[in-house]
């Protein structure tokens, strides 16, 4: 066989699989695939991968573009920015939590409508809160359930109301201490709480404006914490844990409520 | 804004990279709304005249990282929604399949790099361009993918790939 040139290299090899080998090279690595046919039969068959992926997935640049893609696509307002914020979350939506029922957020669009972002981004937050701090060792919180009073205080005043910390025991969930955190409009507290087994949940506390209404418990998850979230007078909160399942999460949530409204 | 036409043209691109990407068509379009939402936040770091298409892949190569890729164990949820039909294009639907397994199989760096060149066309530099990586290593996941996918659909599957002459 006729090799000339320089040697044939790996990329040159995916290039010629790619057709994308310059004109004046595609001969030379030819002649060299022609003396090898092992090597041929394996470029040559990357090559078929390609024809069969754009087989496999051309058709779906002719299904039609879905009503929602198309919205998300034309510049947002504002019902289409809830939707978006909802999207974010890739969670499912349960309304009335203790019935159970739930709805996948992004399946039923339905669904979208029936909350409201500013709730859907104290789900998420308090999720990215929990997933930050719940897996330290040394340092879970900056004040320790040894300081709980001054915990307490210290939290009421910076997030201007008075907020508590609820006693969590009955479901063999302790105290371990709580901090403050950046958040929009003002700042956040973070309570956290573990078991003897060292499993580990956040409640968020936020506060929320005048505007907000009350709602019931609602669910969501973002990757692997679960979060239970709801509006009670002023403030907004949200319970965490990636360590609890959902019913486990549920009455806790419960109880916090309970504490929180005697 | 003149921009919502040309986003709403490339909404079928950004799906069909999807869809290949995360399999999953309900999946892949949530990963389409929230590239498309990302890009309407991050618009103003789009330099005009430049390729809007590569720059929304670039968009959705991030959301994919931040989100889907993050590590989600499987909701219980998930598991009872009914499976979408999959319209098979192909004749041989156990070769469909056997493609889209072999797709799930490869680490999502290299199928990343795989479907950006040989599915969407993307130059090996823009591929580098949109996945932030040197084209080096454009090459090398290129290489690892499709010898992956290759011994994945000729040997386990025991489905003979069709050679192009």
């Amino acid at each position: 066989m006729s090799e000339t040139g320089q040697p044939v290299g790996e990329s040159e090899l995916q290039a010629w699989a790619d057709g994308r080998l310059p004109a004046g090279r595609r001969a030379d690595v030819e002649a060299w695939l022609t003396a090898r046919p092992e090597e041929a039969e394996r470029v040559s068959a990357y090559r078929g991968l390609n024809e069969q992926l754009r087989a496999r997935f051309g058709a779906v640049l002719d299904e039609p573009v879905p009503e929602q893609l198309r919205r998300f696509a034309t510049r947002g307002a504002r019902w289409r920015r809830a939707a978006a914020v909802a999207g974010w979350l890739a969670i499912g939506v349960a309304v009335g939590g203790a019935a159970g029922w739930e709805l996948h957020a992004r399946r039923a669009p339905a669904a979208i409508a029936m909350v409201k972002p500013e709730a859907l981004v104290l789900a998420r937050r308090a999720a990215l809160a929990h997933a930050t701090y719940a897996p330290e060792v040394r340092h879970p919180v900056e004040v320790g359930a040894d300081q709980e009073q001054h915990l307490v205080a210290w939290l009421s005043k910076r997030l201007g109301g008075e907020v508590r910390a609820p006693k969590l025991e009955t479901e063999g969930m302790s105290l371990v201490g709580g901090r403050l955190l950046p958040g929009d409009p003002g700042p956040v507290a973070q309570f956290m709480y573990q078991n003897a087994q060292g499993r580990r949940a956040t409640l968020y506390v936020r506060t929320e404006g005048p505007d907000q209404r009350e709602t019931a418990f609602r669910y969501a998850r973002e990757g692997n914490v679960r979060v239970f979230y709801w509006i009670d007078r002023k403030f907004g909160y949200a319970l965490s844990s990636a360590d609890m399942e959902r019913e486990e999460l549920l009455r806790l949530a419960n109880l916090v409520y309970r504490q929180l409204n005697p | 804004m003149s921009d919502g036409p040309s986003l709403v043209a490339l909404i079928p691109r950004l799906r069909r990279y999807a869809r290949a990407l995360v399999g999953d068509r309900a999946a892949a379009d949530d990963l389409v709304q929230d590239t498309l939402e990302r890009a309407w936040a991050k618009l103003h770091l789009f330099r005009q005249g430049t390729d809007l298409r590569a720059w929304l892949f670039t968009v959705m190569h991030n959301v994919h990282v931040n989100q889907v890729r993050a590590a989600r164990p499987t909701d219980a949820l998930e598991d009872e929604m009914p499976e979408l039909a999959q319209r098979a294009v192909q004749g041989d639907a156990l070769l469909v399949r056997d493609l889209e397994r072999a797709l799930a199989a490869l680490p999502a760096a290299q199928r990343e790099v795989l479907l950006l060149v040989a599915l969407e066309d993307l130059s090996y530099e823009e591929t580098a361009n949109v996945l932030g990586i040197p084209i080096g290593t454009v090459m090398s996941r290129l290489a690892r993918a499709r010898e992956k996918l290759r011994v994945l659909m000729t040997g386990k599957g025991g489905t003979k790939l069709q050679v192009v002459k």
